[in-house]
């Protein structure tokens, strides 16, 4: 008895999927075997991404720690890797608080909405050639509307908590997550236009140059806007701690608060393997038929480095600059990246609509042109411009003291 | 603000990446310690203490308890009272060294430790038993003639009294040997006089040195 897979079927391009189907075909009834080969998919990517939640807590701790001259956990495990486990090994010991007041049900489901998505965002990544679960056609349009499910779960958690401070970061998050939705948006736009697919495989197909070189400024937006929308530094004022205890979940504990911790460790995780299959080139590399889960991984690891970079890196932006970060210069940004990658597509592309590398190489020295010249007109504008006269000018004129002008 | 601002604050933080982290491992390692450090661990010697109770008429917070007995011994100079208690509630010792500088024999130094963490408030009362057979590293805090060990001898033979690495003039409580009471010597009351006396003539200082020399001599006689 031997089982066959629709050709035209989601699943079959994953040779991952194939294998494991064929093999429980071989003894097992077709559809047990189609179920269980899903299982068998799904198992490998939850864990894949809650052990990776574990390993990104690991490493941006330790790589923290060095950005900071400190040296990070070091106490359990060979350079402290098994931290993760100690902090979950105690969240779950801790006392599952619920307060007063709260809505039961929606304070309960929040972890659970929160780590979903991630885990459904992983079905559409190619980790190597022909290894995404459901190589859907339309990839980019779900993961972006996968990933906007968290921010009704980070709204869920401040209303339901009966807490003001939870309600302020819920309140802060949504405004932010909202802002940064649009130029995230527009700069994949540019990504699929130059691909002409929104399938996640053909993109990686499609870089033959890797769009980080093609489009820089597209991936700039694509990385700053993910890191607001992930709630990190520098834009995480829906979580400050500094100003509202933890944001909100501030009254999260015990292994809800592990779950929204892997949540949003994951996220970075799965947020960086995203970015790298869009414009590093996923798997593609050297040998990539073998080596293809290697490149992704260390493509991955690099993105990751470059979130932990910035977060040690940038001060927390106050609300009104995260506003005017999103809408008066990543908006523009991401605009004239699409304006520029619209006109270059119609007057490079082929007869059969497909660009060369050649082509890929005379955009990438336009849209290099385009960025820092439009960094620096856009960077100028949104420049604060406050004047500070602590005095009166008739004052101020002390022979040998200058004129304080902060502009 | 924004553009390329940017990338030079990255630069920032990037050339911190590269430097060695300045973190000690405490219980591996260990932060060099200043001689001169008010530790825990007092030291006191026995010999030279007379039970005037100086200590504790001192003490701000009134934590030193001194009981004592008349005794016939003429330790090291005139009488000398036994010591029935001697106790330093440690927990609420503020570490000031007014004990230290209120003793007229040399009798009370700091010492070094900082590691007598207990799980209970009796425990932090240091009796005279402890204080007895305790290793002694006093801390030059007060003393310090204890850092060039030999005292006021070598200054007399103009020979440096802090020599780099020579054990023989550099003293480390956490380092060196316990030392015992004749070795810190009477050097520290001289020391001070000494350096009170900044301002009087030369001869004068040693007159009052010879005069200081005799009385041990004197008092051992007794």
């Amino acid at each position: 008895m031997s089982c066959q897979l629709a050709s035209d079927s989601v699943l079959y391009a994953n040779g991952l999927y194939r294998v494991i189907y064929n093999l429980a075909g071989s003894f097992l009834p077709c559809w047990l075997a189609y179920v269980i080969a899903g299982l068998a998919i799904i198992f490998i990517l939850v864990n894949a991404v809650l052990l990776g939640a574990a390993v990104i807590t690991w490493g941006e701790r330790r790589v923290l720690g060095r950005f900071q001259n400190r040296v990070g956990p070091n106490r359990w495990g060979p350079f402290g890797m098994f931290q993760p486990i100690a902090d979950l090994l105690k969240l779950l010991t801790k006392e599952d608080l619920r307060p007063q007041g709260a809505d039961r049900i929606v304070f309960a489901l929040v972890p659970i909405l929160m780590v979903a998505p991630l885990i459904l965002l992983t079905a559409v990544i190619p980790f190597a050639k022909n290894t995404a679960l459901a190589s859907l056609n339309v990839g980019v349009l779900y993961i972006l509307a996968v990933s906007s499910v968290s921010s009704v779960a980070i709204f869920m958690a401040g209303w339901s908590s009966n807490n003001r401070y939870a309600m302020f970061g819920a309140a802060r998050a949504v405004a932010v997550l909202i802002s940064y939705e649009v130029p995230v948006v527009l700069s994949l736009l540019g990504v699929v236009m130059v691909a002409a697919s929104m399938s996640l495989g053909n993109i990686v197909e499609a870089q033959n140059l890797p769009f980080i070189i093609v489009m820089p400024m597209a991936f700039f937006v694509f990385l700053a806007g993910m890191s607001a929308e992930l709630n990190r530094s520098p834009f995480d004022v829906a979580e400050a701690e500094s100003e509202i205890i933890a944001g909100y979940h501030t009254e999260y504990s015990g292994v809800k608060f592990a779950l929204i911790q892997a949540a949003e460790f994951g996220g970075v995780g799965v947020v960086s393997a995203i970015a790298a299959t869009l414009f590093l080139g996923g798997w593609s590399g050297p040998w990539s038929e073998y080596l293809g889960w290697l490149w992704f991984l260390l493509k991955t690891g690099i993105v990751v480095f470059l979130f932990i970079w910035f977060r040690a890196t940038y001060p927390r932006l106050r609300i009104d600059q995260i506003m005017a970060f999103s809408w008066k210069f990543l908006l523009p940004l991401s605009m004239i990246n699409l304006a520029v990658v619209t006109l270059e597509v119609f007057f490079l592309r082929g007869g059969d609509g497909s660009l060369t590398t050649a082509d890929l190489a005379i955009m990438t020295a336009i849209n290099v042109v385009v960025m820092l010249i439009s960094v620096w007109v856009f960077g100028g504008l949104i420049r604060d411009r406050v004047t500070f006269r602590t005095r009166q000018p008739q004052d101020v004129a002390v022979p040998g003291v200058p004129t304080i002008e902060v502009s | 603000m924004y553009g390329f601002a940017m990338v030079k604050g990255l630069m920032v933080t990037l050339k911190n990446l590269t430097k060695k982290p300045f973190t000690i491992q405490y219980p591996e390692e260990r932060a060099r310690q200043h001689p001169r450090f008010r530790g825990e661990e007092f030291v006191w010697y026995e010999e030279r203490c007379t039970g005037c109770a100086s200590c504790a008429k001192y003490c701000p917070l009134g934590i030193i308890k001194i009981e004592t007995s008349p005794s016939g011994s003429a330790i090291p100079q005139g009488d000398k009272y036994r010591l029935e208690v001697f106790d330093i509630e440690l927990q609420r010792c503020m570490f000031c060294g007014l004990c230290v500088e209120a003793c007229p024999y040399d009798a009370l130094f700091m010492g070094s430790g900082f590691e007598q963490g207990q799980y209970s408030r009796k425990n932090m009362v240091i009796t005279i038993d402890q204080l007895r057979n305790a290793e002694k590293h006093p801390s030059t805090w007060f003393r310090p003639q204890l850092e060039g060990y030999e005292g006021e001898a070598s200054i007399r033979r103009g020979t440096p009294t802090i020599a780099q690495g020579d054990s023989r003039f550099t003293y480390d409580p956490r380092g060196g040997p316990p030392l015992g009471w004749r070795e810190v010597g009477r050097e520290a009351w001289r020391w001070h006089q000494r350096e009170k006396a900044g301002m009087r003539l030369e001869q004068e200082v040693e007159a009052a040195d010879t005069v200081q020399e005799n009385v041990p001599e004197q008092g051992g006689n007794v």
